[in-house]
């Protein structure tokens, strides 16, 4: 096996000359600076993607289980819809065919990589808060209509603080899925970490670069893991779910 | 035991002797093997069944041909073997492939393990455009978004370009060459920088072919040569010498319309790429200069 070679990391993508500094040295690009701005890309992705799955998917949860029939049946197609069909495809259709029928959906490539990948995760989050409600005995529903809170009221202060707190564990797993999932941005030309890893090892060396990338995806998505710990940890009940 | 031992030395000096001299090797076996390209654009690519065709595969039919002459062979029977782009050079390096007729860049490090005949393709790298831009030369580029494909030489060329001329523009990526195109074809780019031929090849699989154009000053150049191995004068000697008997007498242009101006099998589509004032120049006076040389100019 070749030996390792630190220094190009410091190294310019372009000139192939060694930078002054292997980060952010002006008027260079050096390869690690190269990774940092795919990470970045990755990180934006995930994260607003993540946003836009947790709103999404959190209301269309609710929806499909409020006794009103059509909001249900709303709710039911939306995770249906997004839930069958393969992610890659969906970035396509939001990146090739949704700008041509709505001009104004012509948002930049990004965007419509976030939009895609959220409302893609959104079916998942809706499926697990739907699971997570459902799972409180029935009783706390008609308890909470008893004591005279509107239906609303119902889900605010009774169903969705104890159905949030069951659902964390599976959330964590579909948040961690977002920061990998968010390599199929490569496909539709966003510059983010995957690309890099494709361009930069053809320009040096396999090993070198898909090593240092591979763990940065590792740490990107064990990092929201342990986010989510500390999230389920601060917000647990004494006495249920297994708490102390 | 003795006895044994010097037999093993003589049959080992014997084959080191072959590969180091492939003419010999022809003539005692009867037969050659050319290394061949599964999809190098109309240089060397296949048809399936194991039939190999293009530009460089019929030059090196035609060589053959000639070598057969040279060594008064009845018949020789041409082995073809596909390579790529990692095994290409080794192949050729321990005598699997006598000559390997695909899409190689002549460059000093490859210079190092083998040896190439004289060029007879020159690649330009190139900007396409939509025809209806009036876009001419990278310098309108600036603020424009360009796109290219991962993985490529051209994305360091084009950055190298950017940043020497001073041009500011957005850089895009696509996953391969369909994809790049696919960029420019839709305006999320405004141009696309590549080798020409797969510019051309692109522009004339699309649905509109005039709708695009290609344009500009030429970004880089690259020989593309035939590939032998190396020490061994007298066989690249015949094979040079069959090349420069093809450009004198003019034939290797006609073989360079057939492949890129003509209709070409499967598909019967034109890759529609006449010969560039470099390739011209190559045929002109014949040479084997690596591309570091192309790049002093």
């Amino acid at each position: 096996m070749a030996s390792w070679d630190w220094q190009l990391y410091c190294t310019d993508m372009v000139t192939e000359e060694v930078a002054p500094k292997c980060f952010g040295a002006p008027g260079y690009e050096t390869y690690l600076d190269a990774m940092i701005h795919g990470w970045g890309w990755t990180m934006f992705v995930s994260v607003v993607g993540l946003l836009v799955a947790l709103v999404a998917g959190s209301l269309i949860g609710v929806l499909r289980t409020v006794p009103n029939r059509k909001l249900a049946m709303f709710g039911e197609s939306w995770t249906e819809l997004f839930r069958n069909i393969p992610l890659i495809v969906q970035v396509f259709i939001w990146y090739h065919v949704v700008p041509r029928l709505f001009p104004v959906l012509d948002l930049p490539p990004t965007i419509l990589v976030v939009i895609a990948i959220g409302l893609f995760t959104s079916a998942r989050v809706a499926e697990q808060v739907k699971a997570g409600i459902l799972t409180l005995p029935k009783g706390q529903r008609y308890a909470g209509q008893a004591l005279g809170l509107t239906l609303p009221q119902t889900y605010r202060h009774v169903l969705l603080p104890m159905a949030f707190r069951i659902v964390i564990p599976p959330l964590t797993s579909e948040s961690m899925n977002i920061v990998k999932n968010s390599a199929v941005a490569f496909a539709v030309s966003v510059p983010e970490l995957a690309q890099f890893a494709l361009q930069a090892s053809e320009q040096s060396s396999f090993v070198q670069i898909f090593l240092p990338v591979t763990l940065l995806y590792f740490v990107s998505a064990y990092a929201i893991n342990r986010v989510a710990k500390g999230i389920e940890w601060y917000v647990r009940v004494p006495g249920i779910l297994g708490a102390k | 035991m003795k006895k044994a031992l010097l037999v093993l030395a003589l049959g080992a000096a014997l084959v080191g002797v072959a590969q180091a001299d492939t003419l010999k090797k022809i003539k005692d076996t009867g037969s050659v093997t050319m290394g061949v390209r599964e999809s190098s654009g109309a240089l060397s690519y296949t048809l399936g069944d194991g039939k190999y065709v293009g530009y460089h595969v019929e030059i090196c039919q035609k060589v053959l041909g000639d070598v057969q002459k040279q060594l008064g062979l009845s018949k020789l029977d041409i082995k073809y073997l596909p390579v790529t782009s990692q095994n290409r050079v080794p192949l050729v390096q321990n005598g699997t492939v006598d000559i390997e007729c695909g899409s190689t860049t002549n460059n000093m490090t490859r210079a190092k393990d083998v040896a190439f005949a004289v060029t007879t393709y020159v690649e330009e790298v190139r900007i396409a455009v939509k025809a209806d831009s009036g876009i001419t030369s990278i310098a309108q580029l600036n603020g424009k978004t360009v796109a290219t494909t991962t993985g490529t030489t051209s994305v360091q060329l084009l950055r190298k370009h950017e940043r020497a001329n001073g041009v500011d523009f957005k850089e895009v990526l696509g996953k391969d060459h369909a994809d790049s195109f696919l960029l420019l074809e839709s305006g999320r780019a405004d141009a696309f920088v590549m080798d020409g031929q797969i510019l051309a090849g692109n522009i004339a699989k699309s649905r509109n072919p005039a709708g695009f154009k290609i344009v500009g000053e030429v970004l880089s150049v690259e020989p593309i040569a035939i590939m032998v191995r190396k020490d061994d004068p007298a066989f690249k000697k015949a094979v040079d010498d069959s090349i420069k008997g093809l450009m004198k007498s003019g034939e290797i242009a006609k073989l360079y319309d057939k492949w890129f101006t003509q209709p070409i099998p499967p598909t019967n589509t034109k890759v529609g790429l006449p010969a560039t004032a470099a390739t011209k120049d190559a045929w002109a006076n014949p040479n084997d200069k690596p591309v570091e040389e192309y790049a002093k100019k």
